[in-house]
């Protein structure tokens, strides 16, 4: 449809088609050869094409305790991780998004300081201010460093729905009798619902796979990236390390598609058109 | 019906300050005490230095420890080293990502443009370590591009290219190409999606305009397209030269025995627990994003954000 209107020019030119499909190729290729070789049979190299395919990786994973007790470190960090960031991002972008005080700018700045700063920066940071007060190295330590970057991504996500969502709702609920409680859990909530739970997904896949920030902060602990990463910079398993990239891939991309899901269709302003 | 808690949040409505006020406080408790706290006494470490002969930290203000990072060759080496590579990045990721976010801007249905969204989104959140592992797959001796480039007849190709003095190495594996190639792939959603704003919000009219009046579709691009899409580039540019500076990862699992910012500061802090040294390295990456961003935000990088 869009094409005919003006034939040539209104249509992509053949190398910027090209140049799209490259890029899209280029950012996803690379996972599917991960998918591909926790088949392989070959364990010693990287040998390409693998000489013979095998699902007996998946299943000495299976039985790799090891492996579950990273898993269920991360599973833990993340969830709790998540939870904390939930109701201080929340906090936070109901605080800031209208409001206009004295040093607003520098709170945003603050909230976001931790994903734009390197996380070794803040990985150390933790480290040396644990080190100091003198507190041992625990899930918690990690959850504290995984909370303080996970914070933004829900606060993005609200401000965002925040911003969109029309303050006469509010006036409209309370107009037809709704006292503030009720306003809140009938009105409030459901109109931000999506909103947070798409930014805790988004928390949730950040902190599963977040390796430079838990390096520092989680002592003699493994969790699954810290795993993976010892296992990058020593391959000694090679087939299980590959199952477990295939792991990682599922375990971030459902929240991700999930968020996106819950996200989808919200350009429109509920309440806005009078 | 009147309970104490209706009472209260009657309360809290006529009086927003004191909302606000309960609001705030958690997160920026938080922020403030934990990670702010932890930052600046990390930071001020800079200005204390290490004792030669005892290997303690002296806690006395003193530049020393700033003059050794910025007085030994070495250690310029590596700041140099990192800040070409993050910049040689940036343009990387610019590159190849222009043509992705011009066509999902301005070529795409809805439907079609949902799709490039997914497939810019899922890379930008998922594993980090993962992505960077397929490299590995893909970049080794034995690897998937080495068996391409022999099916092709190119071996030669390959062989040539890792002879060239600087980017090449005895495998892509271990090569500053391989580095580059595996930074621009990492990073290059966070160049697509700000760009992609930037081109969306360049009407179509204009772009006919500039047809009409005679422009060809090379001039429009240079003329009209690129310079309405530098805000863009800009914006996406803060995160991929950001994220190259303190990336420590990379350089160790793809790259050669030469030290960039991150390892020098993971280096320093750990097995030389020289934590002034590598607070000093750490003020590097700060101060060149500062004045970074302070120069993107004069090209409009913020409105595209």
């Amino acid at each position: 449809m869009l094409f005919r209107k003006k034939k040539n020019l209104n249509e992509a030119s053949l190398g910027l088609k090209i140049g799209a499909i490259f890029g899209i190729l280029f950012l996803h290729v690379p996972l599917f050869f991960i998918i591909l070789y926790a088949f392989t049979t070959e364990d010693k190299s990287y040998q390409f094409p693998p000489p013979g395919y095998t699902l007996k990786w998946f299943s000495i994973v299976l039985g790799r305790e090891d492996i579950w007790n990273a898993v269920g470190l991360s599973l833990q960090v993340a969830l709790i991780s998540t939870l904390s960031a939930i109701v201080l991002g929340t906090l936070a972008a109901a605080a800031l998004f209208k409001a206009s005080f004295f040093g607003r700018d520098y709170i945003t700045l603050l909230i976001i300081l931790p994903i734009a700063l390197p996380g070794i920066i803040t990985g150390i940071s933790l480290r040396s201010a644990f080190g100091v007060a003198g507190i041992p190295f625990s899930t918690w330590t990690i959850i504290i460093g995984h909370a303080t970057f996970c914070m933004v991504v829900v606060y993005n996500n609200v401000v965002a729905r925040l911003r969109r969502s029309s303050p006469n709702l509010i006036q409209a609920s309370m107009d037809l009798g709704a006292n503030n409680i009720q306003t809140f859990f009938y009105v409030i909530l459901p109109n931000l619902g999506t909103a947070i739970l798409a930014g805790g997904m988004l928390a949730f896949a950040l902190s599963f796979d977040e390796v430079i920030v838990t390096t520092f902060t989680a002592g003699q602990q493994t969790t699954l990236p810290i795993w993976m990463l010892s296992e990058l910079i020593r391959p000694r398993q090679r087939p299980i390390t590959n199952v477990v990239a295939v792991f990682i891939i599922c375990i971030t991309f459902i929240p991700i598609l999930y968020a996106s899901y819950m996200t989808r269709n919200t350009t429109d302003t509920d309440g806005s058109s009078k | 019906m009147t309970s104490a808690l209706e009472d209260f949040s009657n309360y809290l409505y006529r009086n927003k300050h004191i909302l606000l006020l309960l609001f705030l406080l958690p997160p920026l408790l938080w922020l403030g005490i934990i990670y702010l706290g932890s930052l600046i006494v990390f930071l001020f470490h800079s200005f204390f230095y290490l004792d030669g002969f005892t290997g303690k930290v002296v806690y006395k203000i003193s530049l020393s420890t700033i003059i050794e990072l910025f007085s030994s060759p070495a250690n310029i080496d590596i700041l140099i080293r990192t800040v070409v590579l993050a910049s040689v990045v940036s343009l990387g990721a610019a590159i190849i990502g222009f043509p992705i976010a011009y066509y999902m801007a301005k070529y795409t249905t809805p439907k079609i443009k949902v799709f490039f969204y997914l497939a810019i989104m899922l890379p930008l959140w998922s594993s980090y370590l993962v992505r960077v592992y397929s490299w590995k797959l893909i970049l080794a001796k034995e690897g998937i591009i080495s068996w391409f480039l022999a099916k092709l007849h190119l071996t030669w190709l390959l062989e040539a290219i890792l002879a060239l003095p600087v980017i090449g190495g005895p495998s892509l594996s271990i090569s500053y190409l391989g580095m580059f190639l595996v930074f621009t792939y990492i990073w290059l959603p966070f160049m697509i999606l700000p760009i992609q704003a930037s081109l969306e919000r360049v009407p179509n009219s204009l772009i006919n305009a500039s047809y009409d009046l005679g422009a060809t579709k090379r001039q429009t691009f240079y003329k009209v397209i690129l310079p309405l899409a530098l805000p863009g580039i800009a914006a996406g540019s803060i995160f991929t030269f950001s994220l190259t500076l303190g990336d420590y990862i990379i350089p160790y699992i793809i790259g050669t025995s030469k030290f960039f910012i991150g390892q020098a500061v993971y280096t320093h802090q750990g097995t030389a627990g020289n934590i002034p040294l590598a607070a000093a390295f750490s003020l590097v990456p700060i101060a060149v994003m500062a004045v970074y961003i302070y120069f993107a935000k004069k090209l409009g990088a913020f409105n595209a954000l």
